[in-house]
């Protein structure tokens, strides 16, 4: 029964242990592996977390805490397009947390939510993304824009939008 | 015969006298009959300010200042031979001095040949075959080389702690995680020069006797990484990395790791947790990394830019590159000048250059023309520089004595726009976001610091706030574990120290001179200037002006956000700011 039951989650899992194995199951690979997991998922589901521990042969717990740590690991699905909105110095003294504002607003997000609820966008800060000459900054799915204003953030959403419509009729 | 087009810009950027001179331009070409061959075009921007109207020559590049109706006819037949005016030329008035930056854009950074042709991989060659590990250190002490990711130690000093260490499995690392929110001098190298970093930690591991190395780099960085990985690919297949380097009994074999963006991973004893795959938070030290670090072994970590600088020392020698440079601070160092600066970019220059010159003669000034208020350099662990001590030398030595730091190397232009409490809060909040949490001082009272701040900038704080701040600062700066901590205070210490009367115009008169602090402005609109164009009616996100045509418009302040939306848009400057 045991044996069973791994069995199923080693098959859903296939791609996880392959990742697993690229790293020849190394404990100190677990932060690429981590990388290489969320690229495949776009974010780290709790059974993801599991198994790779199950795998590693270490406890679930460090595997989390791992998770929780770095910023770049997200426990949570996000949207199709993630939008990422520098928050380094340069943008900050030429206003990038007015393109903040402006965006929550556009995309409607609410308290702390940061993904849209048709599951579309997912809006965060991050520091500095290397492009200060062009602040301030803004990258979708990591397309860098850069000297976005109040008019050229919402244009983008826009676009986006149009285009997602377009697919969809 | 080659086309010519001279480009003219008036650099006091009045296009009246451009588009003056552009007619005295056409007909000094049409007098000599030259219409087919130079062909005149008004340029948006040329990147030089301050000396009058420029013309550049395409396609020779030639740079001609303070042009006037008197030396047009003089260029014109110049350019119509061929000739070069020395006496009109762009007299560059400070030099960069390109070291760490020497091969950036010049060559092609993904053909190692390239390299090769500036000399690369000949310093390694020269270690291994004319240099004991010993004499390598000695020649980086006559050198005089610091580190350039943030503290200064000398390198050549690491470098022998962890020669003189016990063991045969020893590490280099090279620090690439790049931290600094407004900076970006590590990813230009790696992007522009990888071999010159390879080839850095090449003689580090040679130095202290290491087999293997690690380049850390942020992840943020897609393009610095895939130009890493194909620059190992390349030194590999040459034999400059792997077993028996260049037919020497040296092996030594690099890979690459990915930070995972946490801020803290720069810090050493961070950085090593994290390639040893557990949570990037620092260790007590010692033991140092020197001693036992990567594995409990003994390492070295060095910067991007420190790394960089190697391979110049070895082809040129420790007493050329001592020869650059203040007493304490010898050689270049790479800033990115960023903010409310006209050219912001990467600059190098040497050790001892003024702040004011970066600034001003490299920089070009303040954009649009507004008064520069403080420049910060050092980012979350740095300070600002007013603008009374703009003369002052960059060298370690002289940006501590003023409560900031060299730090990586980020250069931020501020000017009356920028609030300095706005500032200090802003790098605060950086540091309280990216603590690891593991120790009370720096977790504590960072929260604490940024409560003060904020209820200062709301209007709420109150003059001891001030005594308080210095207060936790002082604690957090002994007791905190790791540097993180320890400097995150500094930039509210050094806006303390130059700027208390700004802090105390928030407190007191509860004003925010920039017009940052949202909660201490007020929009309103000023009836006489307002034409009634609705235009700040159809921008306002939260519907806050009402009116018609008529009466007027006013502004809500109930509902208003102060998002500043309509002060903006207004092209009459009809909306106030108080
Ligand atoms: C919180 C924190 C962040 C740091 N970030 C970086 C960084 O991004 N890059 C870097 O080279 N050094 C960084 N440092 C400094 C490194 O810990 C270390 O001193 C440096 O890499 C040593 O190299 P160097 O001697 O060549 O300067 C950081 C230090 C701290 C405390
Ligand atoms: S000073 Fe801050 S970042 Fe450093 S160990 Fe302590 S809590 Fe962590
Ligand atoms: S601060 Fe935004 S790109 Fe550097």
């Amino acid at each position: 029964m045991e044996k069973t039951t791994q069995q199923k989650a080693m098959r859903k899992f296939t791609k996880i242990c392959d990742i697993v194995n690229q790293y020849n199951r190394d404990k100190s690979k677990l932060i690429p592996i981590l990388q290489k997991v969320q690229d495949e998922y776009r974010y780290l589901p709790e059974e993801v977390l599991t198994f790779v521990a199950t795998t590693l042969n270490i406890p679930p717990a460090t595997v989390y805490g791992v998770a929780t740590f770095y910023a770049h690991f997200t426990l949570s699905p996000r949207g199709k397009y993630v939008i990422r909105i520098c928050d380094g110095t340069a943008c900050h003294v030429k206003g990038s947390n007015k393109l903040l504002e402006t965006l929550r607003e556009k995309l409607n997000l609410k308290d702390k939510n940061t993904t849209t609820s048709d599951m579309l966008f997912t809006l965060e800060t991050v520091s500095c993304l290397g492009a200060c000459g062009l602040a301030p900054v803004l990258v979708i799915n990591d397309v860098v824009h850069g000297q976005v204003t109040r008019e050229k953030a919402i244009k983008l959403i826009d676009e986006i939008i149009e285009k997602e419509n377009k697919n969809a009729g | 015969m080659e086309k010519k087009v001279i480009l003219i810009k008036d650099t006091g950027f009045k296009s009246d006298t451009t588009r003056d001179i552009q007619s005295l331009f056409l007909k000094a070409i049409r007098d000599i009959g030259a219409e087919e061959s130079i062909q005149i075009v008004r340029a948006a921007d040329l990147g030089i300010y301050n000396q009058g109207v420029v013309v550049k020559i395409l396609p020779d590049n030639t740079v001609y200042t303070h042009i006037n109706s008197d030396n047009i006819d003089q260029i014109v037949k110049a350019v119509h031979k061929g000739e070069v005016l020395e006496n009109l030329l762009l007299k560059d008035r400070v030099e960069q001095t390109r070291i760490v930056l020497r091969n950036c854009g010049v060559i092609d950074p993904e053909n190692i040949e390239e390299y090769f042709s500036k000399g690369g991989y000949t310093s390694i060659a020269k270690c291994l075959f004319d240099l004991t590990p010993a004499k390598v250190i000695k020649e980086m002490k006559k050198s005089g080389l610091r580190g350039r990711g943030g503290a200064g130690f000398p390198t050549w000093m690491k470098w022998s702690f962890a020669a003189n260490s016990f063991g045969d499995e020893k590490y280099v690392i090279c620090n690439a995680d790049e931290g600094d929110p407004g900076a970006y001098m590590d990813r230009s190298v790696l992007e522009g020069d990888p071999h010159s970093v390879i080839e850095g930690m090449t003689i580090a591991g040679y130095a202290i006797g290491a087999k293997h190395g690690y380049f850390y780099i942020r992840a943020e960085y897609p393009l610095a990484i895939e130009r890493v990985e194909n620059a190992l690919k390349q030194a590999y297949e040459r034999g400059l990395l792997g077993k028996n380097i260049l037919g020497s009994d040296f092996s030594f074999d690099l890979e690459i790791r990915l930070g995972a963006g946490a801020f803290v991973c720069g810090e050493e004893t961070a950085l090593i947790a994290s390639i040893e795959g557990k949570r990037g938070t620092p260790n007590p030290r010692p033991p140092y990394p020197t001693d036992s670090g990567l594995w409990k072994k003994p390492s070295i970590i060095n910067n991007v830019e420190t790394l960089a600088n190697i391979s110049a020392i070895f082809q040129k020698g420790g007493d050329w590159f001592s020869s650059i440079g203040t007493e304490k601070s010898k050689g270049t160092k790479v800033f990115a000048v960023t903010g409310k600066v006209k050219n912001s970019g990467l600059v190098e220059i040497a050790m001892g250059t003024s702040i004011k010159d970066i600034v001003y003669n490299i920089g070009g000034g303040v954009l649009n023309e507004k008064q520069l208020v403080a420049v910060q350099t050092g980012g979350p662990s740095g300070g600002v520089i007013p603008k009374k001590h703009l003369d002052t030398p960059v060298s370690y030595e002289h940006l501590q004595e003023l409560g900031s730091i060299m730090g990586s190397g980020g250069m931020i232009v501020m000017d009356e726009d920028d609030c300095m409490v706005d500032i200090s809060k802003f790098y605060l909040k950086f540091c309280v976001d990216e603590s690891c949490g593991k120790c009370a001082p720096c977790r504590i009272g960072g929260y604490q610091m940024l409560s003060i701040l904020n209820k200062i900038s709301e209007g709420e704080g109150e003059l001891e706030d001030m005594d308080k701040l210095h207060r936790i600062s002082q604690a957090m700066q002994k007791a905190s574990l790791c540097a993180l901590g320890q400097t995150a205070p500094n930039p509210v210490i050094s806006t303390l120290r130059y700027f208390e009367d700004e802090y105390k115009q928030h407190i007191i008169d509860k004003k925010c001179r920039a017009g940052k602090c949202s909660k201490l402005i007020q929009y309103t609109i000023n009836p006489d200037k307002c034409k009634r164009c609705r235009l700040c009616v159809t921008n306002c996100p939260v519907s806050a002006i009402t009116g018609d045509r008529e009466h007027g418009y006013t502004i809500d302040q109930e509902k208003c956000i102060r998002c500043g939306r309509c002060f903006e848009v207004c092209k009459f400057e009809a909306i106030a700011r108080v």
